[in-house]
């Protein structure tokens, strides 16, 4: 399987994009999936639209994309957080 | 843990605000006088804010955790705001909604990268409810301080590693 980039954001790329960086990729090694992941500021998204596999965020998108979005607010709260466990691994098994 | 300063005059307790604009502004100024934050801190956080909000649901008390870019910040520091009223908020993530915000956890961070401890500890306040509740009522400043302190010092793997012995 082809690495995956996974870019991950929030408005500032310093905060929020840190726990659900760290989040993703204790994902990845639990799962053992080789991925590219890119912590970004939301405004960067664009340039790497041509590579990206997935976008996890936990700002606003308004914008649409060729690659799925997931919004991640969970892993800073808590609630919720298997099933966007689950949303990011049904991302990129697919 | 380094040069990241926390203690009672970060603290806010019934903190009065019209809006959330409001309470980033006080709470903003309070960091200034600290000495922790340069002025355009209080335009760059509300202007953040405004284009990305920050309110957090949780199974407790809403919280919202404001930020902005290192460049405004001069020392590491969080600052806690505490609102006799809650205050609503836009949603991280979901503008069109709200939350009765409680408690503010005002973040002013002078890295990029290098304090995915100290903000893991933060959201594992959010998600101890008992611990957020406390904080919401508390009256005594002093004793915020030792809870949060006592969360955020747990910033290093020896408590990870700790905690996965026990396990098996």
């Amino acid at each position: 399987m082809a690495k995956k980039q996974v870019l991950v954001a929030c408005g500032a790329g310093i905060a929020t994009s840190t726990i659900v960086n760290n989040a993703i990729e204790e994902m990845a090694k639990e799962h053992q999936l080789d991925l590219d992941i890119k912590q970004i500021k939301i405004a960067e998204v664009n340039s790497y639209a041509e590579t990206a596999d997935l976008l996890v965020t936990t700002a606003t998108i308004q914008k649409d994309y060729d690659f799925p979005v997931i919004t991640a607010r969970s892993f800073l709260t808590g609630i919720g957080v298997e099933d966007t466990k689950k949303q990011i691994l049904d991302a990129l098994l697919k | 843990m380094n040069d990241f300063y926390f203690e009672e005059a970060n603290v806010l307790l019934n903190l009065e605000a019209e809006n959330d604009k409001d309470v980033l502004v006080r709470m903003g100024r309070n960091l200034q006088k600290l000495g922790l934050v340069r002025k355009s801190f209080i335009d760059a956080i509300v202007a953040r804010e405004e284009e990305f909000s920050t309110g957090l649901p949780t199974s407790s008390v809403s919280v919202a955790i404001p930020h902005t870019d290192i460049e405004h910040v001069k020392q590491k520091s969080i600052s806690i705001g505490v609102l006799k009223n809650e205050v609503a908020f836009g949603v991280m993530g979901d503008p069109e909604e709200t939350t009765p915000v409680k408690v503010v956890f005002m973040l002013a961070m002078d890295e990029t990268h290098s304090q995915l401890y100290l903000l893991q500890r933060l959201m594992s306040i959010f998600q101890h409810n008992t611990m957020l509740t406390t904080i919401a009522q508390e009256q005594d400043k002093a004793k915020i301080v030792r809870l949060v302190k006592s969360e955020l010092e747990e910033i290093n793997e020896g408590g990870e590693v700790t905690w996965q012995k026990n396990k098996y």
